[in-house]
């Protein structure tokens, strides 16, 4: 499991990646957000989840700097201390929420796992 | 050349926790609405019906169909508009291309959803499936990236925190002007700010209800128009744009890049800007949004917005009232109708029906906003009396 970003053509970088960039240029280079450290955003705890999702569950959206290009990522995070600002480095989870418990089934295309952060 | 594209008539039925399902609740706004008009059943040659999941809510699919033959509308054209919450405002743009194409001299517009059989969970859920599955996988809701925004937005523009207790405490008490509004019940800053958080820092009376209902709207060319109505409104300018999929990939998170680049597209199309208009009822689903919009449209500079509401400059007697009808916040937000709902606010003040929430307007905005500002449509309507 990596945290996969993808840069294209013209630089550009962004998580997830998708088939085409913003510009509509193809990925030329597959990057692992994992291996680097980023500053909190801003982030919330959120009260009312959906079912299979722990509560509360706090979320951050951080901001890494790979090679001098800026690109985001949204997770959950491993504590509710953190603030803007905060440096944090994503950490491997086998389950970010319950599989098969809201809308979508377990064995579908929904991945489960990923990355939260965690502060530095 | 396009044909001049006309509102005479509306409709919406009461907002709030209802006994009937949603083909129900979509018959009884369409037929409200063409009684409205006084238009007959076979007048109608396309019907438009703005819905967002009602299978996934009840397991009821094809409403287009189930409602073409409720109202007797066979064999119009008929088909369901899906662009999330703003499927009301992508109806109003597939009503709007219909007519001003030429393809058809009548066309309804039926929004509607059935959501308080479900607990709030499930609801949550449901509406959460819209986001990509890198988001989906952490338990994103839209009430969180409201959160995640908000935070950002009061830190970067030393917004204080009572600004958007202000939203809530405005639309709450235009609701209560409003007898179809889920909420009759005013609130004050203090209760507001007290509520329980749900998305830190945005509390309870921050958000929106969830809500059963339905609203309706006839659209037909400028001279057919006028064999039926004296007072009417057309449709001056339409724009619909698409942002992100993923939130937290938009450059400035503060910023609504649908609302913007849609907003132009109708503001060009009408040949106006935003001081020219009147009355706005904006998408707001959290309060933030309705600052967030606010500045999109032009209506305030980036990050200024929180100064309008602290000044009441957006209250029913203020400079530009906004969402007199108490706005989703107090009217509640039964996503496929809000959109349409929205508009028939905005038919209702120009006609000069709205009651004791009328403002003096001969231009009015609606702005309809999918996901987190994933999908846009903004609508300009222009008085006709």
């Amino acid at each position: 499991m990596t945290m996969e970003a993808y840069r294209y053509e013209d630089g550009s970088i962004s998580y997830p990646g998708h088939p085409r960039g913003r510009s509509g240029d193809e990925p030329v280079e597959a990057i692992d957000l994992s291996e680097y450290t980023g500053e909190v955003v801003t982030w919330t705890t959120s009260t009312a989840t959906p079912p299979g999702v722990r509560e509360p569950n706090t979320l951050a959206i951080v901001e890494f700097e790979v090679k001098g290009t800026a690109v985001r990522a949204l997770a959950q995070t491993t504590t509710d201390d953190v603030e803007i600002g905060t440096t944090v480095t994503p950490v491997y989870v086998e389950e970010l929420r319950e599989p098969g418990v809201g809308l979508k089934d377990a064995d579908g295309p929904q991945e489960w796992d990923g990355y939260r952060f965690e502060p530095v | 050349m396009s044909e001049t594209v006309a509102v005479i008539g509306g409709s919406m039925t009461k907002f709030g926790q209802r006994e009937a399902w949603i083909r129900e609740l979509l018959a009884d706004a369409g037929e409200a609405c063409l009684d409205d008009a006084g238009v007959p059943s076979d007048a109608v040659e396309h019907l438009y019906v703005s819905n967002m999941a009602s299978g996934e809510f009840e397991g009821q699919t094809g409403v287009m169909n189930a409602l073409a033959h409720d109202l007797g509308l066979l064999p119009a054209y008929s088909q369901r508009v899906d662009q999330t919450s703003a499927s009301g405002g992508a109806g109003i743009y597939a009503a709007w291309q219909s007519v001003a194409s030429g393809a058809s001299e009548m066309t309804l517009l039926v929004g509607g959803e059935k959501m308080t059989h479900r607990s709030t969970a499930e609801s949550t859920d449901i509406i959460a499936s819209i986001t990509h599955p890198a988001e989906y996988k952490h338990g994103v809701t839209l009430p969180s990236f409201a959160g995640l925004t908000a935070r950002l937005y009061l830190d970067r523009f030393d917004a204080p925190r009572e600004s958007l207790a202000r939203v809530a405490v405005k639309n709450h008490e235009n609701g209560t002007r409003n007898r179809k509004a889920q909420f009759q019940k005013e609130i004050t800053v203090e209760e507001a700010l007290e509520s329980p958080i749900i998305a830190d820092p945005l509390r309870l009376y921050d958000f929106c209800p969830v809500t059963d209902g339905s609203a309706a709207l006839l659209f037909c060319p400028l001279e057919v128009a006028e064999e039926y109505a004296d007072d009417y409104a057309v449709v001056s300018g339409v724009g619909g744009a698409t942002d992100t999929h993923v939130v937290h990939e938009r450059e400035d998170p503060t910023t609504m890049g649908g609302v913007v680049d849609s907003s132009e597209e109708a503001y060009e199309m009408a040949g106006i800007g935003p001081d020219d208009v009147d009355v706005a009822e904006l998408h707001d689903m959290f309060t933030i949004l309705e600052f967030l919009q606010m500045e999109a449209l032009g209506f305030a500079e980036k990050g200024h917005a929180w100064e309008h509401a602290m000044d009441g400059r957006t209250k029913l007697d203020g400079d530009r009232p906004i969402n007199p009808s108490g706005g989703l916040k107090s009217k509640g937000h039964p996503l496929g109708a809000s959109g349409v709902a929205q508009a028939y606010e905005i038919y209702e003040q120009l006609v000069g029906e709205a009651g004791d929430r009328q403002v003096p307007a001969e231009t009015g905005l609606a702005c309809n906003v999918g996901g987190f500002g994933n999908c846009v449509t903004t609508a300009i309507f222009e008085a006709n009396r």
